[in-house]
């Protein structure tokens, strides 16, 4: 009742829980978190998807700022990204849910009463 | 400069006339009800407020500072957003701008809120209110590892 009304209107790009939001890109995430930097040839071994496939979680993640790219040598790696965009990111989830929450009673309190 | 991590903007069509969500959002008691907070002091343009909000079963002290009340229109208040931390004086940290404004629609009240600022606040305030809230980061993806291998 309360979503049908709120519009996700967060300005920032794709949400960090949106993107965590998937069972390859979470575990991607925690094979990263694990394992530490690994290309993406690497990354592919571990699942039944095409490196291409894996190309675009890899897209989304980073767009949510949980994961970059850095070069090593002549690799490629991907790196789980703890940085201080993804931290400012993430911080405006917390209030972007807080305010949900709160417009969701500030709409219960209103829309009963006075009618 | 407004970046993509200063700012953020809510909206919801509340079906309510104007004057009842003004109410809602003027009246200091009725706000508390529903942001989750007890004031003490009305709002006042210019004025400063001040709560109690409860948060893991300690009472804290909240400031608004209201900065401008147009009926039925415009209500905005400075604070310092997820200031949780009893141990910390932020008194002297920048505060975010929150405003919400309503307009009249054919189904009630369109309110919009807007928070911005947060990209003054100090990054390691921002970590620490995770922190607070969700265990941190590097716990969170604890969490994640945890969940995809079990």
């Amino acid at each position: 009742m309360f979503t049908r009304s709120v519009a996700a209107a967060s300005k920032h790009g794709a949400p960090v829980f949106a993107a965590l939001g998937d069972e390859t890109r979470l575990r991607i995430v925690a094979r990263l978190s694990d394992q530490g930097p690994m290309s993406i040839v690497r990354l592919t071994e571990g699942e039944s998807m095409t490196r291409q496939a894996i190309t675009k979680h890899l897209a989304v993640l980073a767009d949510a700022g949980l994961v970059r790219d850095v070069r090593r040598g002549r690799e490629r790696l991907w790196a789980l990204e703890p940085s201080p965009l993804a931290v400012a990111r993430r911080y405006l989830d917390l209030v972007s849910e807080r305010w949900d929450t709160a417009l969701g009673r500030l709409a219960a309190l209103v829309e009963t009463d006075d009618e | 400069m407004t970046t993509t991590t200063d700012r953020i903007e809510k909206q919801i069509v509340l079906r309510a006339t104007p004057a009842r969500v003004w109410r809602a959002l003027s009246d200091a008691r009725e706000f508390g009800t529903w942001f989750g907070a007890r004031f003490d002091d009305d709002f006042a343009p210019g004025k400063e407020a001040r709560g109690k909000i409860t948060y893991q079963g300690q009472e804290l002290t909240i400031l608004f500072v209201v900065e401008r009340m147009e009926p039925e229109r415009l209500l905005a208040f400075r604070w310092h957003p997820y200031a949780i931390d009893p141990a910390v004086d932020y008194s002297s940290e920048p505060m975010t701008l929150v405003e919400l404004v309503l307009i009249a629609v054919p189904e009630g009240t369109r309110l919009t809120v807007t928070e911005t600022g947060f990209d003054q606040i100090p990054i390691a305030r921002r970590a620490k209110a995770f922190e607070m809230n969700a265990g941190g980061w590097a716990h969170q993806l604890e969490n994640i590892a945890r969940h995809v291998h079990a």
